[in-house]
């Protein structure tokens, strides 16, 4: 556990000693409010259904951003080989630099309440569903956390380590939409239905938690974990 | 502390570490000396356990490197070629990170992080962000990374790269202090570090170890035959009929000949004395001597000679 909170505190504060951090939150609530404010006041609707609808896209090109240097930034400047023979097992690694990507994550999600608070403000949106959002939300983000990290592995390449976590994630989402399952084969579709990360975001926001949705979330994020810790493991491998 | 047996890797269809065994004990500095390329970075990178091996074993403390690699890393203190660090931390949270990692009790941090401070010469940067930092303070905050949980085995990769001239005396003069009651295993490519700094030496070549001695032992080895030059002022004929009578002598080359003074080179029997028989041979016989020296075989001739016969 010490090593984990180390591993953490050590990523996390390298978010906010280089600008990472600063320019990923400025951006994202910048573009965030804009997208959602311009579509508020001709609805004129007090919910925050199209900030939460947007989400799956903004994050996209967002979150692999923020995994990206997690392991290729390593590779590529050597600081693997120092981090790697220090006496911690490599999960303990990945899992550590997963919870300080989330961390920053859940930073930005919380700055973002200031749109929720000025929704409340100007109306009387309802409370289950902004509350499903939110958890919804980080649930969808650690997801491609997770994926993001995992093409962080496979490269000492940032920019690879990018478009490898935005396609991946890109896949997975769009594989659920309707557009999709309408040409895939008979015998894909229950397998396609199930693996779509947008489905399930869309199940949550209506405001139903069903354990399924977050059991397929936990499991997306355990899978890809387990991935990345077998990525950095296969330097070992004989 | 080390026991290497034949460690075997290869990437593809290149060997980079073939068979290669030894074994190394506290107190002993350690170098491994080899042209690039020679599978001194991967030996050191399969003992620290950043990579495996395709075949072969080895015990680092007495733990096995595959199975209980964990303990093993405890006990190592690692800097590998050319320092990596991260550029965006500062030095003190640097180590501060290193002392969490390494499990030091919170007692103990602040003061290892000054010990480590002092130790290396690193009073003047502790302000700074790595990324600020010169070669040569780099090189020394890895190795000051190395130390800090003080491990009683060190493996350094040519820590003295990219060093200037007093930085690099410093640096080995800090080796041979630590590899006092340690054992410290360190590479280089540079001949001088080793015989200044050494007390065995393992020469690697295309993953092999080609010599495994002290420095005197190698280049003793190595010579078979102690080579004399000698000038003496006399007859040719009779000094070459005096040589051609000499036991010891295996064979000699007339050099030249100027006014009366004949100069040849002596191949010579090792640990024959051969200088000083001649002299005495030269003074029985008459003869002025005009020049008397005898050559000694050093680790530059040893390293070539061994690097150069597995090449061909």
């Amino acid at each position: 556990m010490t090593n984990i909170t180390a591993i953490f505190k050590k990523e996390f504060r390298s978010y906010f000693n280089s600008p990472i951090a600063y320019i990923f939150i400025t951006f994202f609530l910048g573009i965030s409010s804009w997208l959602f404010f311009r579509g508020f006041f001709i609805q004129n609707q007090a919910e925050m259904r199209s900030f939460f609808g947007l989400m799956p896209w903004i994050f996209l090109f967002f979150i692999p951003a923020v995994t990206m240097k997690l392991w290729a930034e390593e590779k590529k400047i050597g600081t693997v080989e120092i981090l790697m023979t220090l006496p911690i097992r490599d999960a303990e690694v990945v899992l550590g630099k997963f919870l300080a990507s989330f961390a920053l994550l859940a930073v930005t999600v919380l700055l973002s309440l200031v749109l929720t608070f000025s929704v409340i403000y100007l109306g009387d949106p309802d409370g289950g569903t902004l509350i499903a959002g939110y958890i919804g939300l980080l649930l969808m983000g650690a997801a491609y956390l997770a994926i993001g990290l995992f093409a962080s592995t496979l490269t000492e390449n940032q920019i690879v380590a990018f478009i490898l976590g935005i396609s991946t994630c890109f896949v997975l989402l769009i594989i659920g939409e309707d557009f999709v399952l309408f040409n895939t084969p008979n015998w894909l579709f229950p397998i396609f239905s199930y693996l779509g990360l947008g489905a399930h975001y869309s199940s949550i926001l209506r405001g139903v938690l069903d354990s399924r949705d977050i059991i397929y979330y936990l499991s997306v994020i355990g899978f890809f974990l387990y991935l990345s810790t077998l990525a950095v493991e296969s330097r070992k491998w004989r | 502390m080390i026991e290497v047996r034949e460690l075997t890797k290869s990437y593809g269809p290149t060997v980079a570490v073939n068979k290669v065994s030894f074994d190394a004990h506290a107190g002993e500095v350690l170098g491994f000396l080899g042209p690039n390329g020679a599978g001194k970075t991967t030996t050191m990178r399969i003992l620290t356990c950043y990579l495996s091996a395709d075949a072969g074993s080895a015990t680092v403390a007495g733990y096995n490197i595959f199975e209980e690699s964990i303990e093993v890393r405890k006990r190592i203190g690692y800097l590998p070629e050319s320092a990596p660090l991260y550029t965006d931390m500062g030095v003190i949270e640097y180590l501060n990170f290193m002392t969490q990692v390494r499990h030091l009790p919170r007692s103990e941090r602040k003061e290892r992080i000054r010990a480590v401070i002092d130790i290396c010469g690193l009073e003047d940067v502790i302000q700074k962000d790595i990324g600020e930092l010169s070669k040569g303070y780099r090189q020394r905050l890895g190795l000051a990374q190395s130390l800090i949980h003080d491990p009683p085995i060190l493996i350094l990769d040519e820590p003295t790269s990219g060093l200037d001239p007093s930085q690099i005396i410093e640096i080995r003069n800090l080796i041979r202090d630590i590899g006092q009651e340690k054992l410290v295993l360190f590479s280089t490519h540079i001949l001088s570090e080793v015989s200044a700094t050494c007390s065995r030496i393992l020469i690697i070549n295309n993953g092999e170890i080609v010599a495994n001695g002290s420095p005197e032992e190698l280049a003793s080895q190595a010579k078979g035959e102690d080579i004399v030059h000698i000038a003496i002022r006399g007859s040719q004929e009779a000094i070459e009929a005096e040589l051609n009578a000499l036991e010891f002598v295996s064979q000699w080359t007339h050099v030249e000949t100027t006014d009366d003074i004949v100069t040849y080179q002596i191949n010579a029997a090792q640990d024959s004395d051969a200088a000083e028989a001649l002299f005495h041979v030269v003074v029985k016989n008459g003869w002025s001597l005009t020049e008397l020296r005898q050559e000694s075989v050093d680790l530059e001739d040893v390293f070539l000679n061994l690097t150069d016969k597995e090449q061909t």
